[in-house]
């Protein structure tokens, strides 16, 4: 005879689905019903802000925009944020998309926030493209950014960019911020930072950020956004608001229902546990 | 929003519902609209690797610029493709050897600087009587204890038994963190998709 469940089971065996309804509610009910949550700012956060706030007219910045539309729901917000700060502070930018399906995406929001502040390809910025084999490209452009990227995106020779003239490599910059998905951010710390000593900032998805924060201890990286939470970070202390901090709202009652269940389900297997150690 | 840019977004919604279909359970709308990603990105990165690649690796170089050089490295290339023929499979083996032997040159001492060098030397700091000492405190003795935890070779009881379950409590609130951020991680991209769909549905209606 099968053995009768009993309410401690229930409440560890909930249909998957009833989940997923939980927490697609959770999620709708803020986008109807719309409220704000208050973000506090974290150091790491805090950091590469006041790196790229330091900067002004005729610095470079190197961003790295290595991610691709898998992972932009994470990292355009960031992106955006870095990108608009460096644009109204005519700090120049040279940018790569080292994610093989990045390149058409990061053309698009390169343009999106170009066109918001008037910055204009080759002279405020430069968007080298994808190369293949990361690792390679980060090690060749430590030396010369000619090595990889003879041409732009665009196919313009490098020697005929005005943002171009009088930088040769990364290490000209005042620093590197990569933001990224996936293990590019380890070429960086390697190359970028091991070999070549540039300042280096990142920003990764949620699941990247716990394996990132060793090097911000080590003073690898100076900076560290992680996910969804460090991307409303940054738009809290830029002031250029999109989705960062919009979705904050949204990540509160998730997480609730999140940790509902984690505490509903640890109570029904500490009972059961006790249950069964009472019948024996 | 203009008439194909309303299209377009229409189309992202209606493959967004597709994926979201999964949730209740497999079907023809989700299975659609899976390969159809997975061919959209080899098609996009096919291309992208024949442009970036072969052309500016090969045939710029070789055919444009005289720069003859290049030829050795495109027969090492060509060589791996011999990998589909069992008479001349071992060639590859040439490319592969030089690829490797290269990559590791290049990658090891800067790995073992960047990954092992650097986090060690973060591990021996000094201690002090603050808050950045109680911090570097408790990365030394976390370090230690999680070390221990992964030592086979003396039997994990008595005083050792401690240390390593101390070791096994680190290492779970590494977890612990790494699975927060997983969970905030995976709902952004559904919280992406729910903005969307709101956003889509909004204009839309003119709202």
């Amino acid at each position: 005879m099968a053995k009768q469940e009993n309410l401690f089971d229930k409440m560890m065996s909930i249909d998957r689905r009833v989940i997923y309804l939980l927490l697609g509610l959770a999620v709708i009910v803020p986008a109807i019903f719309p409220f704000d949550v208050p973000v506090a700012t974290t150091p790491e956060v805090e950091s590469v802000f006041h790196f790229v706030d330091s900067l002004g007219t005729g610095d470079y910045l190197f961003l790295g925009v290595d991610y691709d539309p898998s992972t932009m729901a994470e990292l355009h917000p960031m992106t955006k944020a870095i990108l608009s700060q460096c644009f109204s502070q005519d700090v120049k930018v040279i940018i790569t998309a080292l994610s093989q399906n990045g390149p058409g995406m990061v053309e698009s929001i390169i343009n999106e926030i170009a066109d918001q502040y008037g910055a204009k390809n080759h002279i405020d910025y430069c968007f080298l493209g994808y190369k293949p084999y990361p690792g390679i490209v980060v090690l060749n452009m430590g030396v010369n950014f000619k090595l990889t990227f003879p041409n732009d995106y665009y196919g313009a020779s490098l020697d005929t960019i005005p943002v171009m003239q009088g930088i040769k490599n990364y290490t000209e910059c005042a620093g590197v911020i990569d933001v990224c998905a996936g293990n590019i951010a380890d070429m960086w710390i390697q190359f970028g930072n091991g070999r070549y000593g540039v300042p280096l900032a990142l920003g990764v998805t949620g699941v990247m950020a716990s394996d990132y924060y060793p090097y911000l201890q080590s003073g690898q990286i100076f900076g560290l956004m992680p996910g969804m939470k460090g991307a409303a970070e940054y738009e809290s202390l830029s002031g250029y608001k999109t989705t960062g901090i919009r979705s904050m709202a949204y990540q509160t009652s998730t997480h609730v229902i999140i940790l509902a269940f984690i505490i509903i389900s640890n109570i029904g297997w500490f009972l059961s546990r006790k249950e069964e150690k009472k019948i024996g | 929003m203009g008439t194909a840019e309303l299209l377009w977004n229409g189309l992202a919604a209606l493959l967004t519902l597709f994926i979201f279909s999964f949730l209740y359970r497999d079907n023809v709308f989700y299975k659609f609209a899976e390969r159809l990603v997975a061919g959209v990105s080899a098609g996009y990165w096919t291309i992208l690797l024949y442009h970036t690649s072969f052309t500016d690796k090969v045939i710029v170089p070789i055919f444009e610029q005289q720069h003859y050089w290049y030829i050795i490295p495109s027969i090492l290339g060509i060589m791996m493709w011999t990998r589909f023929s069992r008479k001349w499979a071992w060639l590859s083996r040439i490319s592969l050897a030089f690829y490797i032997g290269i990559a590791t040159g290049v990658a090891l001492p800067i790995a073992m600087y960047a990954s092992i060098y650097r986090q060690l030397q973060a591990s021996m700091v000094s201690i002090s009587l603050d808050w950045a000492g109680i911090n570097s405190a408790l990365v030394t003795i976390g370090l230690l204890c999680s070390l221990a935890y992964f030592y086979f070779s003396k039997e994990h009881d008595g005083w050792f038994g401690g240390i390593s379950r101390v070791g096994i409590y680190t290492l779970m609130i590494g977890f612990g963190a790494g699975f927060g951020l997983t969970v905030m991680g995976r709902i952004s991209l559904l919280i992406d998709r729910v903005l969307f769909l709101k956003d889509y549905v909004l204009t839309l209606f003119g709202a």
